[in-house]
């Protein structure tokens, strides 16, 4: 049911429908089911991160400085998307595009070293999905993360476009705020990556 | 590739079924041509996204899938009733029975659960759809595409032949050559999409869109089963996607999960597949349990025993479902504390289900009970799944489990709880909304036939396999030596299958009888119900509520009801325009993008897949970009349909 409720006066642009409510919280929801379908790809890892059949082991392969740039540029974004929702939360379209094309920009960075770092362990040392377990894991783990920002960049670039249409209203508002959830949520994973996979991985 | 290896040929019973669905297919084309009836089904059907409409089509794949999931279940019970029997070949016989354990778990009985909470539980809350209608549409055809292209691969290519298990590395490339196994893993995984949507939809729609006044433990029993059922699909499922999605890559990308080969884990697979399959059958039984509760204390007149204790058991039960899978696979060799921590945590469940059992009898206890349809099949699910539940527990002892595992004694006790409980409730479910989404009442003496051959046959069918189980005859067999023994009760065995066959037959002609002789209900109450959805016309409007209802407690409708009876003076309703959401061709249009994409997988035919994945990319696109507020319901039209019910 989409019931446009009366605008409460109290309450954020974003929520201010029911049937913005929803979805939400839908959202949330649909968050807690992606939570669930990474902590299984994280416990498939660490069940084969150790069967390296002979092929290089993440202590080998693992390439610190580019691991330390796409961090910082997740991690950047992150705070960036937060601010396109304060200056949303302001009123201010200019400033949320603004906010919201750093946050892309950020993005692309990230993947940009992700798949130059694919590209090191898969070319130059033979480090393919098909090499071992342990790097078939690798690969969908980290790749299933980079896949969610790829959608998440072209995600916000369409409610970029949706927004400079028709201007901030309850709709777009909303589709900003759920895309900052989607995106916030991406870097959470990300620090799960960061410390379970890299920094373990070079530790041990 | 050729064609005579595209087409699956060398089999008589292949050909008939290329006959029949060539028929089948003419015969829609032919109807919907010469009655005019293309653009109905299209405006009406197939871009609805209308909760009891949804519904409707959930249930009616599902009962086809039973058929199709029967008619496999018949062809090996004619197989195994003699030794030594030619009737099917091996291959033949596991293609089946991985296509019969898949269908009714996935396509049978999951969708047909969806079907009744999408008709029963925005009516049981009162609200006017569920939260996100266009989701809504997107799950059934998600599911409905899913399941045509995991059934279509037994003309077309081959069937999955592992199991419907698929345990690696039986499933792999090197034992399951060819597409049949893709079948299994893309028909899943696209159905799976629509599970997921629906868990969630589900979620919210309980969670904000109940009347006011009906807090938590006011609601509806069924509507319980189908939240806590809900959160169990959204967290179970994901699982299940990435299993498949991991074997996915392993058979058409060549990395090592699961492979023997690369250092990969097999019995990781085993674990994936279990941690979503255990819930998975509480995502089937917890619905179920909410349908007997609703039943029993309608036809008990009694108002349900132990409410609190029955939501919270089925609270423990959820979480306990989390944490049982390795009891599917004790004899991998988990080692004995592992094993020890899983038989307790299984035997565990046995208690709130025991709870909720004891709820059941204490209703019907001095309760004036009416032999409705609907209650004989509650009443026959009380001792037949009680059976289930204690060779469960059988199962559950680890140590003991060596001796059962894998024999026919497992048949029995999984059959005893998905069909007395699964099958018996939808059943049960089917006669009690039937009026509430057609108008009219099934016939309740065709209704009793039904009953009687399906659940004597049922028994007829099963109890002999217990015994079958303790002479050592193993599952998924296709033949046996006369020397063995199995012959007397295997015979009793398909004797009994051919009687649920006959039960079933009963079913077909009572809901044909019905749509051209039934009793028209128009009181829209026709048991005297107490929750929600028996205080609006039958069938229900398409607005549902023309005034949304106002709760004062557990059974709000009965309140209502005795409320009027003591003589207190109601308010004449006042109608306002009605919100309703626009219908969309898009969910049906991008399911079948899904069907090209998962079609080009299965024969590793990557533009197709590829054109498929991008007209699905489209479609969310398009979708991005539409702004549809809907439309409203005139008051008049409201006055109309409500007036023709006084």
């Amino acid at each position: 049911m989409s019931e446009i409720a009366p605008k409460q006066s109290n309450l954020p642009l974003e929520y201010s429908t029911k049937q913005n409510q929803l979805n939400i919280l839908g959202f949330w929801i649909f968050l807690g089911a992606e939570l669930a379908l990474f902590a299984t790809l994280f416990a498939t890892y660490l069940v084969l991160v150790s069967r390296t059949a002979g092929g290089p082991g993440p202590e080998e392969l693992y390439e610190l400085k580019t691991v330390l740039i796409e961090t910082f540029l997740l991690l950047t974004s992150s705070f960036t998307c937060g601010l396109a929702v304060y200056e949303m939360r302001r009123g201010k379209q200019a400033g949320m595009i603004g906010w919201l094309i750093v946050t892309i920009l950020l993005g692309i960075g990230f993947l940009y070293f992700e798949i130059e770092e694919f590209i090191l362990y898969a070319v130059h040392e033979g480090a393919t999905m098909q090499t071992s377990a342990f790097l078939s894991s690798f690969f969908t783990l980290v790749g299933t993360h980079g896949l969610h920002v790829t959608i998440g960049i072209f995600w916000i670039l369409i409610i970029i476009l949706q927004v400079l249409k028709r201007g901030l209203n309850a709709d777009t508002a909303r589709k900003v705020f759920i895309s900052s959830l989607y995106w916030h949520f991406l870097d959470v994973v990300w620090i799960f990556l960061f410390t379970l996979v890299y920094l373990t991985g070079m530790v041990s | 590739m050729k064609w005579d290896e595209f087409f699956v040929t060398g089999e008589p019973l292949i050909y008939m079924a290329d006959a029949a669905i060539v028929l089948t297919i003419i015969g829609i084309v032919f109807v919907l041509t010469y009655f005019k009836k293309w653009k109905w089904l299209w405006k009406e059907w197939l871009t609805t996204v209308d909760h009891k409409k949804i519904g409707i089509m959930y249930i009616i794949s599902a009962v086809l899938m039973l058929f199709r999931g029967g008619v496999d279940a018949l062809l090996m019970r004619a197989q195994l009733t003699v030794p030594n029997n030619t009737f099917l070949d091996s291959q033949h016989y596991n293609e089946i029975f991985t296509t019969h354990g898949t269908i009714m778990i996935l396509f049978m009985a999951m969708p047909f659960i969806f079907g009744i909470m999408n008709i029963a539980v925005p009516l049981q809350i009162g609200a006017r759809d569920v939260a996100f209608p266009y989701l809504n549409a997107l799950s059934f055809w998600t599911f409905f595409f899913g399941a045509l292209l995991f059934n279509i691969s037994f003309v077309i290519g081959g069937s999955p032949d592992a199991g419907w298990t698929a345990y690696m590395p039986l499933a792999g490339n090197e034992l399951s050559p060819g597409p049949g196994q893709n079948y299994y893993l893309l028909g899943l995984q696209i159905s799976g999409i629509g599970s997921l949507i629906s868990g969630i939809n589900f979620i919210v729609t309980i969670l904000k869109m109940r009347a006011p006044g009906m807090t938590l433990m006011r609601m509806p029993m069924f509507t319980w089963a189908t939240l806590i059922t809900s959160i169990l699909v959204v967290f179970a499922f994901p699982v299940l996607t990435v299993a498949l999605a991991l074997m996915t890559l392993d058979r058409i990308f060549g990395t090592h999960f699961f492979t023997l080969s690369g250092d990969g884990v097999p019995m990781h697979w085993a674990n994936l597949f279990w941690i979503w399959g255990h819930p998975e059958v509480y995502i089937a039984i917890l619905p179920a349990f909410g349908v007997f509760s609703e039943v029993v204390s309608t036809f008990a007149r009694k108002r349900l025993f132990g409410y609190t204790a029955m939501v919270w058991s089925m609270v423990a039960i959820s979480v306990l479902s989390m944490l049982v899978w390795v009891h599917h696979f004790f004899t991998m060799g988990s080692g004995a504390p592992v094993n020890a921590f899983f038989s307790v945590s299984t035997m565990a469940i046995a208690i709130p289900t025991g709870v909720k059992i004891f709820n059941w009898l204490f209703t019907l206890y001095k309760g004036r009970i009416k032999f409705t349809s609907a209650m004989l099949w509650s009443l026959a699910f009380i001792p037949t799944f009680v059976i289930g539940g204690v060779t469960g527990v059988m199962l559950s002892m680890a140590a003991a489990d060596y001796q059962y595992h894998n024999t026919y004694f497992l048949v029995a006790h999984f059959h005893n709880t998905l069909i007395c409980g699964t099958v018996f409730a939808v059943f049960a479910a089917l006669h009690y909304w039937y009026p509430k989404m057609f108008g009219v009442i099934l016939n309740e003496k065709l209704g009793k036939i039904t009953f009687w051959f399906f659940v004597l046959g049922f028994n007829v069918c099963f109890l002999p396999q217990y015994v079958l189980g303790f002479m050592g005859m193993p599952r998924r067999i296709y033949t046996y030596p006369a020397d063995a023994g199995w012959t007397e009760l295997n015979v009793i065995s398909t004797i009994g299958a051919v009687m649920m066959g006959i039960g079933f037959i009963f079913l077909c002609i009572n809901v044909v009888y019905t749509y051209f002789k039934g009793e028209r209900d128009l009181t829209g109450d026709p048991w005297d119900g107490r929750t929600l959805e028996w205080s609006i016309p039958s069938p229900a409007p398409h607005y549902n509520f023309a005034v949304t209802p106002q709760v004062k407690g557990l059974d709000a409708w009965w309140m209502m009801k005795k409320e009027r009876k003591e003589g207190k003076e109601e308010e004449k309703p006042e109608y306002k325009p009605i919100h309703m959401p626009s219908n969309s061709g898009r969910p049906f249009i991008m399911s079948i993008f899904f069907f090209i994409a998962g079609f080009g997988l299965v024969f590793e035919w990557m533009p197709v897949a590829i054109i498929g994945l991008i007209g699905v990319i489209i479609c969310m696109i398009l979708r991005s970009f539409e702004y549809d507020d809907g439309y409203y319901v005139p008051v008049e039209e409201i006055k109309q349909t409500e007036a023709g019910r006084e």
